[in-house]
């Protein structure tokens, strides 16, 4: 990992209004976990941003010492860390999530 | 080698002694786990500082050894 990694791991949180660093894409998740936090944004209809940490392993090693949070998928909003996918779902059945989105004014996808 | 849920359980009651531990092997392969842990000490503590508390207890295990720990925490009711 380099400070490289990190520095661009901050540019991106702080560029991304909704932030899902994940394992492969929205569309090709390649991991179960990864899977089920772009359903729980889907369904939520906001825009998100994901960046794939497959396709980058100074990210994937850095994230998690960005966040201090050792797995992945990692859920960020307006640069703030949410949680993982564990978090996502028991916010999302809590209604917590939807009314985080729309306490950020975060808008919904098109 | 994958953890046992035994191992899982006594590492997070050796760093969180009043925790009530709850573990289910989710696929019975003894590699994907779901845990909920209860303890006082996470009042008053947001969501990700409670699941830090207990990544800390597993000494950097999760993640690594430790592929698949779906995770929920909460204190008693």
């Amino acid at each position: 990992m380099t400070d490289d990694a990190l520095a661009r791991i901050d540019a991106a949180v702080k560029s991304n209004d909704v932030l899902l660093f994940m394992k492969g894409t929205p569309l090709f998740p390649q991991c179960g976990f990864s899977s089920r936090a772009v359903a729980i944004l889907d369904h939520l209809g906001v825009e998100y941003a994901t960046i794939d940490v497959l396709q980058d392993q100074g990210v994937r090693q850095g994230i998690k010492v960005y966040s201090d949070w050792p797995t992945i998928p990692q859920l960020y909003v307006k640069g703030e860390f949410i949680g993982g996918s564990d978090i996502m779902m028991e916010m999302y059945e809590a209604g917590e999530l939807a009314a985080l989105f729309d306490q950020a004014g975060i808008s919904k996808a098109a | 080698m994958p953890m046992t849920a035994e191992e899982i359980e006594s590492m997070i009651r050796a760093s969180i002694p009043d925790a009530q531990v709850e573990i289910t092997d989710l696929a019975g392969d003894g590699d994907h786990y779901a845990a909920r842990v209860v303890s006082e000490s996470f009042r008053g503590l947001p969501r990700v500082r409670q699941h830090q508390r207990v990544y800390e207890a597993l000494g950097g295990r999760m993640g690594g050894v430790l592929h698949a720990l779906q995770l929920t925490t909460a204190t008693p009711s």
